[in-house]
């Protein structure tokens, strides 16, 4: 009898499948280990398990008992504890606050029983072999440490399923070990861990078997010791590339844009590369690698800290996102609702907001030039709205991307930078996308497009940067691109030998 | 042809905006109509206009801030300081009237910008710095005076408050005046564009290279220099600067614009509603006045007035994002 089991999950969403007929198994004192693509359905699956999320179809058993999760506190009870990669702890609040969140200890007066929640955290806190009191108040403490204590707030719960997804995304490599020595003590106490990670060489060492999501699909289980590294990496894109890629080969030798010993903010590794006419330049590599960070940083949205960048072969000193647009920059957000879109105005006042000057002047609106404007748009875009004042909340995700295109085309920019520009939008608004990035680049603009697809990266780039925890290990051509050469970089710890051959 | 077409569709949208608004409206001026025979005369007209045009022009200037998505406790002190301040210069230091009014006006839209510059370079909420300064100003207004009122008596001066054209009084012109300055700059101006952006979403905003600093300064002085030229005119209207003269204004200057249909949330709202709301808050206390109820139970009133129109806000909003 198996500690948990899932049996042939699906949940959809409006318009996606996001997990479809998955199937895992969890036993006591074992990690296993999800692995998969974003988008994969790792997480679906896992808010389904935590009762975030409510599954349209199949069962969920607990020591072989079938168990309804429908909420958040139903799991809690089942004895399912999940660590997030946000921390959901209270900044404020000690140590055994948080242990006991939502669930104090009262003495017989009926107050807060401080003492006894202190101990018994101290009993738990002391049992992981950590050093920091239970009084200790969470700000003074480091993630790492943040993270103990949500593990101990699980075992304080009685929990026996600990799910951890991407524990050490934020931890250095010391605080890794402590992470790992901490769970195989809870593997030795038997509680069933699922782990979440992109980093493949901690799965070998801390899980006990891998199952591999593809596309929401379950693609294989396989013992750790059994597999290896280059068989996952092709479980994991094993999928063949669609035919809606429309793309021809506009590059011209011009170089428009070149990026010299770039370091943001966000990494300490400098990134250098150039941009040519007519190219679609792609950054590849998983969330987090620092691809975002650095865009926003050539935008200057963030603070650049050395390097140089020139367009047309001028140095150019960008401190602003109106700089950038003075170069003709454009930048299409990879958070479309919070760094693209006013949602609560009209689909004009979206897509005109960039060219105010051409219509507006004199303490005059130009009504008639500013219809003119948005109309041109919606047709080259083919923006399916039911007017110009419709607002932009009421659009679909693939609409409402193309009215943030739409507002940067208004100025016919001459580099465009796109992060994840089809995340969230479904297959059809997708190969539009595709299709007005093809006839752009004809018209001479040229793309760097940040995805974490790879069939889009494949499908559209004339040349791929790959990036890996903020460096750059790799410049591919195209001739070169295959999800099995992108993983890998991707994959890369930067600094080794072999990422220093290729870069 | 087309044109007036147009016009006319553009009309009945701008309209659609404001019908429950001014439904109500008029159906309270209906109900007051009927319970009391002085509430639709000329004099009560004119009379109920002039007592609006205070909190109209102040809300005026908190529907500015409160469409870039801030929000200014401190006008009520603005008020008073712009007041003390042209009573004492113009009284006890025989300063000439055209200079104080000029100086108060720069004076008071500096402390505007003062609050701006506080809330974009230090990230503190607008609730809490405009709060603190609210008790600066109007601490600088007690100052002055000493705590007590200054009279000021000087025919150059109280003729911007006490001036009529015709049976109309000068406030009312202000009020309707500004109304049409402040709709240009909101409708007309790329400025105006700009703090709807802001106000909408500052993200998007910044990436679009919009000066969210620039806006919010402008939108913070602008709110000022209306508080500070009610200052002005009220003073010399009653012929006493007095620091306590905005201390209970800025409530109702929330209230229209909120009751208009401004957003507290920011990115959404007009100036016209503004108007609307100052005049519906402006109606009640009067028509209460006419029937004789007590000033206690016009704030009852109000405030479930006041409730009832964010509710009805905060509903639409939530309708909205739902959908999305």
């Amino acid at each position: 009898m198996h500690l948990l089991e899932m049996k042939n999950i699906r949940k959809t969403f409006p318009g996606v499948v996001a997990v479809d007929d998955v199937s895992i198994t969890l036993d006591r004192g074992e990690v296993l280990a999800l692995l998969g693509e974003n988008g994969a359905g790792k997480s679906t699956l896992i808010k389904v398990l935590a009762g975030v999320h409510s599954k349209d179809e199949g069962e969920i058993l607990i020591d072989g008992r079938t168990c309804r999760i429908d909420s958040p506190v139903d799991a809690l009870n089942e004895g399912i504890a999940v660590i997030y990669q946000e921390l959901c702890l209270a900044n404020d609040m000690t140590v055994s606050e948080n242990i006991f969140m939502g669930r104090e200890l009262r003495n017989r007066f009926g107050f807060l029983d401080k003492r006894r929640m202190e101990e018994e955290s101290q009993r738990i806190l002391d049992s992981l072999g950590v050093e920091f009191p239970a009084s200790a108040v969470l700000r003074s403490l480091s993630i790492a440490q943040k993270q103990t204590v949500e593990i101990a707030k699980c075992i304080s719960r009685n929990a026996k399923i600990i799910i951890m997804d991407e524990p050490t995304s934020s931890l250095t490599s010391n605080e890794v070990r402590m992470l790992f020595t901490l769970i195989g003590k809870l593997k030795s106490e038997g509680i069933g861990m699922i782990y979440i990670s992109h980093r493949m060489e901690e799965l070998f060492e801390i899980c006990d078997r891998v199952t591999v999501l593809r596309d929401g699909r379950s693609v294989g289980t396989k013992v750790i010791r059994e597999t290896n590294r280059d068989e996952l990496v092709s479980m994991m894109v094993g999928r063949t590339l669609s035919h809606y890629y429309v793309k021809d080969d506009n590059v011209q030798d011009e170089v428009v844009l070149e990026v010299k010993d770039l370091v943001s903010y966000a990494s300490p590794h400098p990134a250098s590369f150039f941009l040519r006419k007519g190219e679609i330049l792609g950054f590849s590599g998983l969330v987090g690698a620092g691809r975002s960070e650095l865009m926003k940083t050539i935008f200057g949205a963030a603070r650049r800290l050395s390097g140089k960048v020139f367009i047309n072969g001028h140095e150019v000193d960008i401190r602003s996102p109106s700089d950038a647009i003075a170069h003709d920059l454009a930048m299409i957000s990879e958070e479309r609702h919070r760094e693209g879109l006013v949602l609560r105005n009209t689909v004009s006042f979206n897509v005109s907001l960039l060219v105010l000057r051409q219509f507006i002047s004199h303490l005059h609106v130009d009504q008639r030039k500013e219809d003119d404007i948005v109309k041109k748009q919606i047709d080259d875009l083919a923006i399916r709205v039911s007017g110009l004042n419709q607002m932009a909340v009421n659009l679909s995700g693939g609409n409402q991307q193309k009215v943030v295109l739409a507002k940067w085309l208004t100025r016919t920019p001459s580099i465009i930078i796109m992060d994840e520009p089809t995340r969230g939008i479904d297959v059809s608004a997708k190969a539009e996308i595709y299709s007005i990035m093809n006839s752009l680049t004809a018209k001479g603009c040229s793309i760097i497009m940040v995805s974490s697809e790879l069939p889009e990266i494949i499908g559209m780039c004339d040349r791929v940067v790959v990036m890996s925890e903020g460096a750059m290990t790799a410049v591919l051509e195209r001739k070169d691109l295959t999800q099995e050469t992108l993983m890998h970089y991707a994959l890369l710890t930067p600094g080794t030998k072999e990422e220093k051959a290729n870069a | 042809m087309p044109e007036t077409k147009r016009i006319l569709k553009s009309l009945k949208t701008r309209f659609k905006d404001y019908l429950g608004l001014l439904l109500g409206f008029v159906l309270l001026c209906l109900l007051f109509t009927l319970l009391s025979s002085r509430f639709l005369t000329t004099t009560n007209i004119l009379n109920v206009l002039r007592q609006i045009a205070v909190n109209a022009i102040l809300a005026y200037g908190m529907t500015f801030v409160m469409l870039s998505g801030g929000i200014d406790l401190s006008i009520g002190s603005m008020v008073s300081f712009a007041s003390i301040f042209c009573a004492y210069l113009i009284s006890n230091l025989g300063m000439p009237v055209y200079l104080v009014v000029l100086l108060a006006l720069l004076i008071g839209g500096a402390l505007g910008l003062v609050n701006g510059i506080i809330i974009s370079k230090t990230g503190i909420w607008p609730f809490i710095v405009t709060l603190a300064t609210s008790l600066i100003f109007g601490g600088l207004a007690y100052a002055i005076s000493n705590g007590t009122p200054v009279r000021v008596m000087n025919e150059t001066f109280n003729v911007i408050g006490t001036g009529s054209l015709g049976p109309v009084s000068f406030p009312v012109i202000y009020m309707f005046v500004l109304l049409i300055l402040c709709y240009v700059i909101l409708q007309k101006t790329r400025l105006g564009r700009q703090v709807y952006a802001v106000g909408g979403n500052p993200e998007a905003a910044y990436f679009s290279g919009i000066n969210i600093l620039k806006v919010r300064l402008v939108t913070y002085t602008i709110c000022a220099v209306l508080a500070s030229f009610t200052g002005i005119f009220l003073t010399a209207r009653m012929y006493t600067g007095q620091p306590t003269l905005g201390s209970t204004m800025v409530n109702d200057a929330i209230a229209s614009t909120v009751v208009g249909g401004t957003s507290m949330a920011g990115g959404k709202g007009r100036i016209v509603g503004t108007l609307i709301g100052a005049m519906l808050i402006g109606v009640i206390s009067n028509g209460m006045n006419l029937l004789g109820l007590s000033s206690y139970l016009q704030d009852i009133v109000k405030g479930f007035i006041i409730l009832g129109a964010v509710y009805i806000d905060t509903v639409s909003t939530r309708k909205l994002e739902q959908k999305a």
